[in-house]
């Protein structure tokens, strides 16, 4: 039995071992080692959360505080990738990458393509995504479905501390630019991580629960809430069967299609904005290729189209529930085909 | 013969001279091509501002890098892009120099250093930082040269690039190639301050301003700047004070330029007249040998441009690769 550590636990010790194994990882951001400069401690945040921290003792210069630029330190690292290295860069939330967005849309995304197949560009984004924190409109956003709509990136946003693990050393790894979504409301949660490397292949979804009466389909904090709702539903005996997209660019709709062909009923569910969601592309996809399979309406369940709110009570209506996610389930009994 | 008052021996100043003959022929043929209607998409020109280009990239090496802008053309030239593949790209072939998947606006060569053009105005800035970064790990004394136009010296990335690179202290020197142009707009207008030295130093960079229609003001500057980059002596600015004589894209027609300043700058501060008249001058290269090259870039530009013409273009089954190395 593998020992249980946190998520964030998870993240340190996948770029621990990856700098390790390789010296061309560097990891660069803001406050990644923290104290930069000043006259007391070293290594004195670890990133604003802790993720990083006591990597400084063990590797050194290739852990590099930035100033507060997003531009120029997503660019170089960018840039650094484009040249030999593999770094990983945090860009603190990922409400900033407006900030810095041509560097990865119009830069990172583009070279292979526009340079002909000549060039590759090894780089990590780790950023935190989500809401739930009481952190507002500008440091909680599900940013995911502008990130998956871009070719030549590739997405990740993992659900549980051995997906973390597996997947942030495959994008490591990996020879293309990667945006890798860190839910911050999932930083705490522990479960089973075995100590020794290992890589999770992007594009490959995980079932999370079985079932034969419906597919509730998500990724990140939502498989939580999905899996919450599931097990509500089976008291009253509806068996969902649940899906963790976990890489959202290359996403595996093999899986969704094959669960939809069984369950006939769909549920997607996304903390991402309504419009032009994931749950929206998966509910087109599931449409055009498994229309057939459908007992039932297909349900999508999202915030409203709002941004995110402070105030707790507001915030909290706005993340999707597991009651809502219940309701959508029923909704695709109640309106479809018997 | 007198003795060579040149930073150059004279191997090396046929060299220069060729590579900005080259540029100038391959910019002057796409002109004409362009407004016969051959090219598809935008071209931007960089005949007239070869002195900056040849005079910078002649210090550097294939592990030394290059952040190009939309004007790039003379740079690929200059870092030895091959010039048949970069006709075969701008007129979008299949085995262009990025198989025609780019264009002029994305011409690199990731093998020769060069990091490509770029269609974002001040993109190449952070990129080149990166490089610098990768330099500094390699410790085999690399640096990277990120060239901005005087209006691109305006936008945020190159602006934190400057912070940025000081604070990491990277072998990365920011070249501004001030044409006096942002497009249409003058860069009197534009640009808050008279000197970029000045700009420089609020960063905390030493900064030089040269006359960039002078190749050897260029080349020694660049040189100087350069040499303490590898050395770890850290970033500078190079302000290159130059001419366009094109317009900002193929098909402007310029007028915003002032009466007669298209005729004034290509008889007064032509950096290809400038060069070949003191080195003739000085009694260094014969103007046959000058001539001879001349005959022998033409023959070039013209070979490039019939297999440019002739060459095959991509098919519908190059459209959906590389886009990722495997997705």
């Amino acid at each position: 039995m593998a020992r249980k550590i946190s998520m964030k636990q998870a993240i340190n010790e996948a770029l621990d071992q990856e700098m390790a194994r390789d010296p061309s990882v560097i990891v660069m951001g803001e406050d990644i080692v923290g104290g930069a400069g000043g006259d007391g401690e070293r290594d004195a945040w670890g990133g604003v959360l802790g993720v990083t921290k006591g990597l400084y003792a063990k590797h050194g210069d290739r852990l590099m505080d930035t100033p507060l630029s997003e531009s120029a330190y997503i660019g170089a690292a960018i840039g650094a990738a484009a040249c030999g290295m593999r770094p990983v860069a945090e860009l603190m939330f990922i409400d900033f990458m407006g900030v810095c967005f041509d560097q990865i849309y119009n830069q990172a995304a583009k070279f292979r393509y526009m340079f002909g197949g000549k060039a590759q560009t090894p780089v990590v984004i780790r950023t935190m995504v989500g809401a739930g924190f009481r952190a507002a409109a500008q440091h909680s956003q599900m940013l995911t479905p502008l990130f998956t709509h871009i070719p030549g990136l590739k997405v990740v946003c993992p659900s549980t501390p051995y997906d973390t693990k597996g997947l942030l050393i495959q994008s490591i790894r990996d020879n293309d630019p990667v945006i890798f979504c860190e839910h911050k409301n999932l930083y705490g949660i522990e479960g089973e991580v075995p100590e020794a490397s290992y890589t999770i292949p992007f594009g490959e979804a995980n079932v999370v629960r079985e079932g034969k009466g419906c597919s509730i389909v998500t990724y990140g904090l939502m498989v939580h809430r999905s899996l919450d709702a599931a097990a509500a539903l089976a008291k009253e005996g509806v068996e969902c069967e649940v899906i963790d997209l976990r890489t959202l660019s290359p996403l595996d709709i093999d899986t969704v299609l094959e669960s939809v062909t069984k369950t006939g009923r769909l549920v997607c569910v996304d903390e991402a904005s309504p419009r032009c969601s994931i749950a929206a592309d998966v509910s087109a996809q599931v449409a055009q290729q498994a229309f057939g399979a459908l007992k039932g309406p297909i349900e999508m369940v999202t915030p409203p189209h709002v941004p995110v709110p402070f105030s707790p009570p507001l915030e909290d209506a706005y993340i999707p529930s597991a009651a809502q996610i219940a309701a959508a389930v029923k909704r695709t009994f109640a309106g479809g085909k018997h | 013969m007198a003795g060579n008052p040149f930073p150059l021996d004279k191997a090396g100043l046929l060299t220069a001279y060729r590579k900005m003959r080259t540029i100038r022929e391959f910019e002057e043929r796409l002109h004409v091509d362009f407004g016969r209607g051959d090219i598809p998409g935008f071209v931007h020109l960089y005949a007239g501002e070869e002195a900056a280009g040849v005079g910078i990239i002649s210090h550097l090496g294939d592990g030394d890098r290059v952040a190009s802008t939309h004007r790039g053309h003379g740079h690929c030239i200059a870092k030895g892009v091959n010039v048949v593949e970069m006709m075969k790209e701008i007129y979008g072939k299949k085995d262009g120099a990025c198989h025609g998947k780019g264009g002029s606006m994305h011409i690199a060569d990731l093998d020769k250093g060069m990091l490509g053009a770029n269609g974002i105005l001040g993109a190449g800035a952070p990129l080149a930082c990166g490089a610098a970064l990768a330099a500094k790990f390699r410790k085999k004394g690399e640096v990277a040269i990120s060239f901005v136009g005087d209006g691109a010296s305006n936008q945020g990335t190159f602006l934190e690039s400057l912070n940025l690179a000081a604070v990491w202290n990277l072998p990365a020197i920011f070249v501004v190639e001030n044409n006096g142009y942002a497009e249409s707009t003058s860069r009197d207008y534009g640009v808050a301050v008279d000197s970029y030295v000045d700009r420089a130093a609020g960063f905390g960079l030493p900064g030089v301003t040269v006359d960039g229609t002078d190749f050897f003001a260029v080349y020694e500057a660049a040189g100087e700047i350069i040499r303490r980059a590898r050395e770890g002596g850290g970033p500078s600015l190079l302000e290159c004070k130059m001419v366009r004589f094109h317009g900002h894209f193929e098909g402007d027609a310029q007028t915003y330029r002032g009466t007669g300043e298209i005729d004034d700058i290509r008889a007064n501060k032509d950096c290809l007249k400038k060069f070949s008249a003191a080195v003739t001058g000085a009694g260094v290269i014969k103007a046959d040998e000058l001539k001879a090259i001349d005959h022998e870039v033409l023959g070039l530009i013209e070979g490039a441009v019939k297999e440019a013409k002739a060459a095959p273009l991509p098919t519908v089954a190059d459209l959906t690769t590389d886009v990722y190395v495997r997705y």
